[in-house]
């Protein structure tokens, strides 16, 4: 008895453990053994080997994802904070597309569901998506369904796939500062179909007092922030 | 050829140009119309833009092909344009130049990231080469590559521009400000980072662009000069952060402010002062005005 009971706990143990170690390698955007970054973890097993060997333990999906999250919200915070910039958040967020990627067999038989749909943009007129795609992958990290609409999107396109996804939440990009104006005129179409619904915005040129003036709903200065008002806001979807 | 270095070994401090997208809005360019086509179909609206700065006195102008790299082009379906449309902004802006002053030709980021695999080191080189090319076979004295964030992107279009051309080479870098109050590229270089490998890529004049005004670089271009008291700076510098204000996108910085903050960064080291984003020739005016009196 002694014996089984030790082993079971052992095996709770590594379990754990993988979880953490997923979670870290999301965090450092370490995505498999053969990715030489981060320098420091060159060599080692990354998120997508050890998903592999979690799945096969027979760890929990949704737990090896809540791991991941916490990754997620880790290197999110330290973004917020300056103390990693860009290229550290796009591995991150490539690690992590390694490990949902693995889950996806989990999500399509609905053994994990999504938080919510959340609709992505940059306005029309602004062709940037370095911004937009690392919001998108970051609430999508967070376990969000997201629709990426790319760049250059006509409020048409908005309202078109507002249409198919009802109770979604709405999130618009914008880098170039004359780009702001299209930003406002979306804001104001898609209220005038849906004036309940939730709109967030972000991007170089804005900050809360712009996002106020152009009634929008929320604003984010990172993703990490967009991934909190989220939380706050979206899950009533 | 003219040497942009030969004239700043004589030890003045020169002006450069202000912006190019908010002065081709002025004059009816649409958000999502390709500015770089404006070269061909607007000639007269574009070299009325440099012609503006020339008559406020700047020493030299750049030109209007900030997004000419192939693949910024691929946006509009126009990348199997990069070498006319490149070619056409370097003889606008040698047109309102005259022979006598300054044609840098502009070339800002690819928009696509090397470190991510977005696109391969041969590729971004090939499309960097071919708009440099086509801007020196335009008329531009110098290449200046500006905007960039990236230390690869950056390295990968001074080194595509030296071997394709035998012009002068700039390079400016975009940083912000961060929390602990240090100055970082949004891919995470600091201003002391990037002389080094500018410089064994073969840059002759290196700096910074756009950011949140004239006050911010001057702590950049102090940095700048820790690492190299000898290389040429130049600082094209956004009037001020952009606000938005009865629907309009509005700079605070007038042209008075910023020629007035800008002899600050003169004395921190900059050899060549500019405009970026919110500036106009007004503004480049009082920057003349300010170095004659200064």
């Amino acid at each position: 008895m002694a014996r089984t009971a030790g082993h079971t706990g052992e095996r709770l143990f590594l379990m754990d453990e993988l979880i953490e170690k997923i979670g870290y390698c999301v965090e450092r955007g370490k995505v498999d053994k053969a990715s030489p970054f981060p320098a420091d973890m060159k060599g080692l097993e990354g998120a997508d080997e050890l998903t592999q060997q979690a799945i096969i333990a027979g760890v929990a999906p949704d737990r090896i994802l809540s791991g991941c999250i916490g990754g997620m919200e880790r290197v999110g915070e330290r973004f917020s904070r300056n103390e990693v910039f860009v290229p550290e958040m796009l591995m991150a967020a490539k690690a992590m597309k390694s490990v949902t990627t693995r889950l996806k067999p989990f999500f399509q038989s609905g053994t994990v569901h999504a938080k919510g749909t959340f609709i992505i943009g940059t306005v029309a007129g602004d062709l940037h998506d370095i911004g937009k795609n690392l919001v998108s992958m970051f609430i999508e990290g967070n376990g969000w369904s997201v629709v990426d609409l790319g760049v250059d999107v006509k409020s048409a396109k908005f309202m078109d796939a507002i249409g198919k996804n009802p109770g979604c939440v709405v999130g618009l990009s914008a880098l170039l500062t004359t780009t702001i104006n299209a930003m406002a005129v979306t804001v104001k179409e898609i209220r005038s179909h849906y004036p309940e619904m939730k709109i967030i915005v972000g991007g170089a040129p804005l900050s809360e007092t712009i996002a106020k003036d152009l009634g929008a709903s929320g604003y984010a200065r990172d993703p990490q922030a967009a991934v909190s008002w989220l939380s706050t806001v979206g899950i009533a979807a | 050829m003219k040497s942009l270095l030969g004239v700043l070994e004589q030890g003045r401090v020169l002006v450069s140009d202000g912006a190019w997208g908010t002065q081709l809005h002025k004059f009816g360019l649409e958000a999502g119309e390709c500015p770089e086509l404006w070269n061909s179909t607007h000639r007269r609206e574009v070299l009325a833009v440099a012609q503006g700065y020339m008559d406020a006195g700047a020493d030299m102008i750049l030109t209007n092909s900030f997004g000419g790299s192939p693949s910024k082009l691929g946006h509009y379906g126009c990348a199997d344009r990069t070498a006319e449309l490149n070619r056409l902004a370097a003889e606008i802006s040698r047109e309102a130049a005259g022979e006598e002053r300054f044609v840098l030709g502009s070339m800002g980021p690819s928009g696509v990231i090397l470190m991510m695999g977005e696109v391969d080191e041969a590729t971004l080189f090939g499309g960097f080469a071919l708009q440099a090319l086509s801007l020196f076979q335009g008329g531009a004295d110098v290449i200046c590559i500006e905007t960039m964030s990236a230390l690869d992107e950056a390295c990968c279009a001074v080194r595509a521009a030296r071997s394709a051309t035998s012009c002068e080479i700039a390079c400016t870098f975009t940083f912000e400000k961060t929390a602990s109050g240090d100055y970082r590229t949004m891919m995470g270089v600091a201003p002391s980072e990037i002389v080094g490998p500018l410089r064994d890529a073969g840059a002759d004049i290196i700096g910074t662009n756009c950011g949140n005004g004239m006050d911010g670089m001057v702590g950049i271009v102090r940095e700048i000069r820790a690492v190299d008291s000898a290389i040429p700076v130049l600082v094209h510098a956004n009037a001020g952060k952009p606000q938005f204000v009865n629907n309009e996108t509005v700079f605070p910085e007038t042209p008075e402010i910023m020629a007035q903050k800008a002899l600050a960064v003169i004395g921190a080291g900059a050899n060549i002062i500019g405009g970026c984003c919110g500036t106009n020739p007004d503004h480049i005016r009082a920057l003349v005005n300010a170095i004659k009196r200064g």
